[in-house]
């Protein structure tokens, strides 16, 4: 076994050596521009550019047509959110997503607040989940927009997509899911998820970094974005600039491998999961798991060791990548705001840790992590006056803390 | 991020870690900081009534590494001092001392406050527990 070990994969993968080879003759060979139309060197890059489009297309449900490509998934939710929101706004100006999205949502959905657009921004209950009467209710006749992720980044908490598309095409309002956790791991299809935009990227799925696609819907309805490139007029004019093709053909190798390799890989990476959960809440008292653990990616574990403080949890487990939603980890000194919305309290989102298990995840790596975090949890809370006054039966939610 | 030698040596091996009984007359305890903003400090001191010295520290503390290592070098720092010179450690010693980052600053005002309350409180019950033969007067 090689130390460091790996599990913060929802951050980003290590790419799949089978990806890598095939991407390997498009950086020196098959250099072409896919837009070049009149010589072989372009065609073969359109080729292999069409190629991906049809591996991306088949894995999530598509047709090759309605995939765009983009630079990442960043891209993707901005492409889709603020070209929805020009696009249609003699329709409406009014989108509604959640508080638990990623940032590249939410602040995409504050600049066009800014703007004078109205967004709302859903609850979610203490299982991560939005709740489809909230939904129903905050659409109204100026609603151009549903935007709700497929599966959560921090707490791997999957929503209730279809229906959430079902009420959105009731009342005839887009629905856009930010995939990028959930496409190539769990089964994601556009048309029975009643999808109408979809952001995936590369690099969650074994994949280069740098290259994600845009699923827009071409039929029933047809969904039009404002482009927010200006340029060549590629990808039917909704994103322009030259096509990444090495990326391209990365993001459509990783695609194919993971719609053959899902079925297995995910059983495989469920049991690990509840291997690594069962162990860590045997052996350690006051462990809290946050989210749903129903709906809920098969790799992720997000969980909270109270009376321990996820920055010096990492510190002392620093043979093991993972990530905390504890603020000292964060630019911004605040916890984990998808954590905070869970209402579990700001103490347990200091306390949190996020694991997320991937292809090249083994049962060693896993024992290692367990037996290792087991060790640290207890020697911080040898130090933790917290965990002293709680077992002396003090009731921390009562003392009035001097605060900073 | 990267730490420092010395917060890595506080963490790895903290010094003076646990606690003093609360209820004698001669410790002093100082807990400060929250669970929400991510650190809790108890640090305590027993002090000899007769010279003042701090024969004694303890901490424990709920935090990130640098408010580990900021509590327990506070507690090497504070035994064998009176308590007057106690009170002259400033954050910014701890600071300098440990190679803390500017966003690390509040773990050693947090280290500094939690010397304060350590003594403040000594000296509370120091002026409460009236010795006996004055109380009788």
């Amino acid at each position: 076994m090689k130390l460091p070990i790996y599990l913060d994969n929802h951050a980003t993968t290590r790419m799949d050596p089978r990806v890598f080879e095939t991407i390997r003759p498009y950086f020196l060979e098959v250099f072409g521009n896919a837009a070049s139309r009149n010589h072989s060197f372009g065609w073969e890059a359109e080729e292999a550019t069409d190629k991906a489009r049809k591996q991306i297309a088949d894995l999530i449900g598509a047709t090759p047509k309605e995939i765009v490509f983009t630079s990442g998934a960043t891209e993707s939710n901005n492409l889709a959110i603020k070209g929805v929101a020009e696009m249609y706004a003699e329709r409406g100006n009014h989108i509604i997503t959640a508080v638990t999205e990623h940032k590249a949502v939410l602040d995409t959905c504050k600049h066009l607040e800014k703007r004078g657009l109205r967004i709302t921004y859903l609850p979610v209950g203490q299982d991560g989940l939005v709740d489809l009467d909230q939904l129903r209710d905050a659409i109204t006749d100026k609603t151009i927009l549903v935007s709700i992720m497929y599966a959560n980044n921090e707490i791997g908490v999957i929503q209730p997509v279809a229906e959430i598309g079902r009420i959105a095409k009731e009342k005839g309002v887009l629905f856009h899911s930010d995939a990028v956790q959930a496409v190539g791991k769990i089964p994601v299809n556009v048309i029975s998820d009643n999808i109408d935009i979809m952001s995936l990227t590369g690099h969650k799925i074994y994949g280069p970094k740098g290259c994600g696609a845009l699923y827009v819907r071409r039929r029933n309805p047809r969904v039009q974005l404002t482009a927010q490139m200006d340029g060549g007029g590629h990808e039917r004019g909704m994103r322009s600039g030259t096509l990444n093709v090495p990326g391209i053909v990365g993001l459509g190798a990783a695609c194919e491998l993971c719609g053959r390799e899902m079925a297995e890989e995910s059983v495989r990476l469920r049991g690990l999961r509840d291997y690594l959960k069962g162990r860590l809440m045997n052996e350690l008292d006051e462990v809290y798991v946050n989210g749903s653990l129903e709906h809920r990616l098969p790799h992720n574990l997000n969980i909270s060791f109270a009376y321990v403080e996820g920055e010096s949890l990492l510190m002392g487990i620093n043979d093991i990548a993972v990530s905390s939603g504890s603020a000292c980890t964060s630019a911004t000194l605040e916890p984990s705001y998808i954590l905070k919305a869970l209402g579990a309290g700001d103490d347990l989102a200091h306390s949190s840790i996020r694991f997320g298990l991937g292809r090249f995840t083994t049962k060693e790596e896993i024992d290692y992590a367990a037996d290792k975090v087991v060790q640290v949890v207890r020697k911080l809370r040898e130090l933790s006056p917290l965990y002293e006054m709680a077992k002396e039966g003090v009731d921390l939610s009562k003392v009035v803390w001097a605060a900073h | 991020m990267a730490y420092s030698n010395k917060v890595l040596d506080h963490y790895n091996h903290p010094r003076n870690v646990g606690s003093l009984d609360k209820a004698d007359r001669n410790v002093g305890t100082g807990m400060v900081g929250a669970p929400e903003c991510g650190d809790v400090m108890k640090l305590q001191v027993k002090v000899d009534p007769e010279t003042g010295v701090i024969e004694d520290a303890k901490f424990k503390t709920f935090g990130c590494g640098s408010a580990i290592a900021s509590s327990s070098l506070a507690t090497e720092w504070l035994r064998g001092k009176t308590v007057d010179q106690a009170l002259e450690i400033k954050n910014t010693d701890i600071v300098n001392e440990l190679s803390l980052p500017p966003v690390k600053i509040h773990c050693s005002v947090l280290a500094e406050d939690a010397i304060k309350a350590a003594i403040s409180d000594y000296k509370k019950k120091q002026q409460s527990a009236v010795p006996a033969e004055t109380a009788l007067v």
